[in-house]
């Protein structure tokens, strides 16, 4: 190619080709997309424009008292046989003149009037005989009362009556206040704020965690035999249903006490005393890593009842928010969002306690199962594991087919136990079994990479769906309005921090991890002290960032529904008044500069 | 006692960086490893607490074979070797107490670790290994606001913190200038004289691997090139291990 190049008819004719291929593309796009200039000269197109411009360039924000002076003149249109009648105007107030004093559809008169204030405006409009304003002009008086102005009448059916010419004068009193739109962008305003807040806050409490099991240097060198990693596949789904129906139960026997509130009241303190209780019984002063077998299980024991106590302790302490925030309420007043503030937290920390539970014992499992595993690889000899080996990697692989049918089984309804169960299960129990005689019983597997790798991959997937699409599901679920907004903008926080968080991770330092790892931390230990340390800047930094993107976002995510200003901006632009539209771009334009000036010095500060 | 048998280290891409190395160290003897760079010094001491997984050998301490520990032993073997590096590898935002009390994470109790909670003990232990090392003023402050040379001696304490009886050290003075650097090496050889210490420290300069090492053993491309008293390595070891152009410095 390079030797080609050199060559100059080539050279020419390569550039030729490349200019014809950019002209052929730029054609085409130009069809496309509908390019026409013709449009853009049209006069009628002009006029909208002009009135749409002008309309945008008064937001709708300001108004005044106004007191209003209507003048009427009657007016033949057209002029009877014979010509028109003569009136008499009282000239002793305000009054106008139409010259001619007559005329035809679609002809031009001029208006002019005397007398009035001076100094106001209006417009001067046709009364027809229904009594619809069409507009004429509008006039502007000057320091004596008086003006004159030119109007086209109307195309209006021939009637031998005569209708009304009205110039109205309007004069501003008093000072300028608020109007009933501006009163309302700002209440929606405010709400488009913190529905970015809360978005971007409950995605960072799921990012920052997340963040860490998707980044490749802390995750590439977590590697187990496979019959660890087997153990642990079968470990999670268990201790998830596990924890969920233990936690779930638990919710129902609170729930069936939480009628009187001095049981709520003692069984918190008791709870709290009782996790106090187990958990320091079970903490020695100093950690011994080679327990006997029956201190370990005492231990487990203990932290087992602590979790129970927890668990009810939760439950309780849900149930005296949900008590307290209902009473808080009335008596707050003004302040009674705290009253909803504190019932809300009750009833979130209600749902989400099984949520927790079943994830913690899902991971106390399944984390135990990789230890068993991994010892059983360590101790026994080949032989052993790889029998051992067979059979739980068969478990575990239909174990985790059987878990996807019954997903497919739940979006498709298939309905029919041998594909969704039956097939699948035996289909994982065959790959799982054929895993087993393909890699050696004691071959470390990058079960740490796969987990890192499906995280990133959920990332992605959720990270290309946009928020505004995701809404629409939301919406569905939670109803029209910011909260709708709020989940989904969360849910797409939590995939964008998360990639950028766990990227940040990625980039640290490795000294000071080698440094810690060689001091015989664990990993959660050379986690907290050499990771992060060092991702604290950029995290602040990245969460101001995010921030910024979801008051952005929140401006426009009311238009399919998700609250916030959006959904006021979509409502003046379809009514087709732009000055109240033209006074939510306003308060947008604001909140977003200035939102992006502070992002900005907040991470100025922190970086 | 330290045996290292047979120790062989391939990277991915069959880069042998360490081949068949076997040597012994008594306790309380200073090793110094010597070598170019790249011969395979950090490789070697990084096998010793596992930091790199050896391809095959055996790290023999205490009769225990450190390579075939399982990953709860390797901690408990891990908070018994100390560790300093040449770029002091010190978590910079952290302030210099918490670097050092870092040093302890091998015995507290994990939980309480976590958020931040450290025994009275280990704190005062903390402040008399930064008044050991000469800088008790310094607790304070941020890490990355130190000099090399005090930087370093916040490793030193943050490894003493594990009450070491191995101590690791890759290259330590490699970044300092000549005065401090004997001010860390003295350091150095106090733990080893008053604690009894194993001191095993890659050296980059011959004159300090005189002045401090009792032995040194060198490594040419992963080989043992090298296993005697300091002063037996003449111009003809010399050449052997540094190659045929090299020229003594210092």
């Amino acid at each position: 190619m390079k030797t080609l190049r050199k060559n100059p008819i080539v050279r020419w004719l390569f550039i030729v080709g490349v200019i014809v291929v950019v002209i052929v593309v730029y054609a085409f796009g130009f069809s496309v997309t509908d390019v026409n200039f013709e449009t853009t000269r049209d006069e009628v197109r002009l006029t909208q424009l002009t009135r749409i411009l002008r309309a945008l360039a008064h937001p709708d924000i300001l108004e005044y008292e106004q007191i209003e002076q209507d003048v009427d003149l009657p007016f033949h249109l057209p002029c009877p046989p014979g010509g028109a009648p003569p009136i008499s105007v009282d000239t002793r107030g305000a009054y106008i003149v139409v010259t001619p004093a007559c005329a035809g559809p679609k002809e031009t008169v001029s208006i002019e009037g005397f007398k009035f204030l001076p100094n106001t405006a209006g417009p001067v409009n046709f009364l027809t005989q229904s009594g619809a304003k069409l507009q004429l002009g509008s006039f502007k008086t000057d320091s004596r009362g008086s003006f004159s102005i030119k109007g086209k009448l109307p195309n209006r059916q021939p009637i031998e009556e005569a209708q009304t010419i009205r110039a109205t004068a309007r004069q501003n009193v008093g000072a300028p206040r608020i109007s009933r739109t501006g009163n309302l962008v700002f209440e929606k305003i405010v709400e488009t704020v913190f529905l970015a807040l809360l978005a971007t806050t409950f995605g960072a409490i799921l990012a920052i965690p997340l963040s860490f099991l998707a980044a490749q240097n802390l995750m590439s060198d977590i590697r187990s035999p496979l019959t660890s990693v087997s153990l642990t596949l079968l470990g999670w789904p268990i201790g998830i249903w596990l924890g969920g129906a233990i936690a779930i139960q638990i919710g129902r026997l609170a729930e069936s006490i939480s009628g009187e509130t001095a049981f709520v009241t003692g069984g918190v303190a008791l709870g709290t005393l009782a996790i106090g209780l187990a958990s320091v019984s079970t903490l020695p002063r100093q950690m011994e890593r080679f327990s006997k077998v029956s201190a370990r299980l005492v231990r487990g024991l203990g932290y087992g009842l602590a979790g129970l106590a927890a668990i009810a302790t939760a439950n309780l302490v849900a149930h005296m928010m949900l008590l307290v925030g209902d009473a808080l309420i009335e008596p707050l007043g003004a302040l009674g969002f705290f009253g909803n503030f504190v019932y809300q937290l009750g009833d979130s920390l209600r749902m989400l306690t099984p949520a927790f539970a079943a994830l913690i014992v899902g991971g106390v499992l399944g984390s135990l199962g990789g230890r068993v595993g991994q010892q059983a690889s360590d101790q026994l000899d080949s032989r052993t594991v790889r029998i051992i080996n067979l059979s739980v990697a068969a478990l575990a692989g239909a174990a985790l087919f059987a878990l996807i049918g019954a997903a497919i089984d739940w979006f498709y309804q298939v309905l029919d136990p041998t594909i969704t169960f039956v097939i699948p299960a035996t289909l994982g129990a065959i790959g799982g079994a054929l895993l087993t005689l393909r890699v050696e019983p004691r071959q470390p597997l990058p079960l740490g990479y796969w987990v890192y790798f499906a995280l990133r991959t959920l990332f992605n997937g959720i990270r290309s769906v946009e928020p505004l699409v995701m809404v629409i599901v939301f919406v569905v679920w939670v109803g029209i309005g910011p909260f709708a907004g709020v989940v989904a903008l969360a849910l797409h926080t939590v995939a964008a921090l998360g990639k950028l968080f766990s990227e940040q991770v990625e980039n640290i330092a490795l000294g000071p991890l080698e440094a810690v790892r060689a001091t015989g931390a664990n990993r959660a230990q050379v986690i907290k002290f050499a990771v992060v340390p060092q991702i604290v800047p950029p995290y602040i930094s990245f969460l101001m960032y995010r921030w910024d993107i979801n008051v952005r976002f929140s401006t426009i995510i009311g238009f399919a529904g998700g609250g916030g200003i959006g959904f006021l901006l979509q409502q003046n632009i379809r009514l087709l008044d732009y000055r109240s539209a033209s006074a939510a771009m306003l308060a947008i334009a604001i909140v977003v500069s200035s939102m992006d000036y502070i992002s900005s010095a907040i991470r100025r500060r922190f970086v | 006692m330290l045996e290292v048998k047979n120790l062989t280290k391939i990277y991915p891409g069959d880069v042998l960086a360490l081949d068949n190395v076997s040597f012994t160290i008594e306790p309380g003897e200073f090793l110094a490893v010597i070598g170019l760079s790249g011969s395979g010094k950090s490789t070697l001491l990084r096998c010793i607490n596992r930091l790199v997984e050896p391809t095959a050998g055996q790290v023999i301490w205490n009769g225990v074979d450190i390579v075939q520990a399982s990953q709860d032993e390797l901690l408990h073997i891990r908070r018994k070797i100390g560790m300093v590096f040449q770029n002091f590898n010190l978590v910079n935002r952290s302030k210099v107490i918490t670097n050092v009390l870092s040093g302890r994470l091998g015995y507290v109790n994990p939980a309480l670790s976590l958020i931040n909670r450290f025994s009275s003990e280990d704190m005062e232990m903390a402040r008399a290994q930064l008044a050991r090392v000469g800088i008790p003023e310094q607790a304070n402050k941020r890490a990355d606001e130190l000099s090399g040379g005090q930087q370093q001696r916040v490793g030193i304490a943050r490894a003493m913190m594990q009450e070491p009886e191995i101590m690791l050290a890759d290259e330590p003075v490699a970044s300092l200038d000549p005065v401090l650097a004997h001010s860390i090496m003295s350091h150095l050889e106090d733990m080893n004289k008053n604690d009894g210490v194993m001191v095993i420290c890659s050296l980059h300069f011959l004159d300090l691997v005189h002045r401090y090492a009792s032995r040194a053993i060198a490594l040419n491309e992963g080989k043992l090139m090298f296993d005697g008293p300091p002063k037996a390595i003449d111009d003809a070891k010399f050449r052997e291990i540094y190659g045929q152009e090299a020229e003594r410095v210092g």
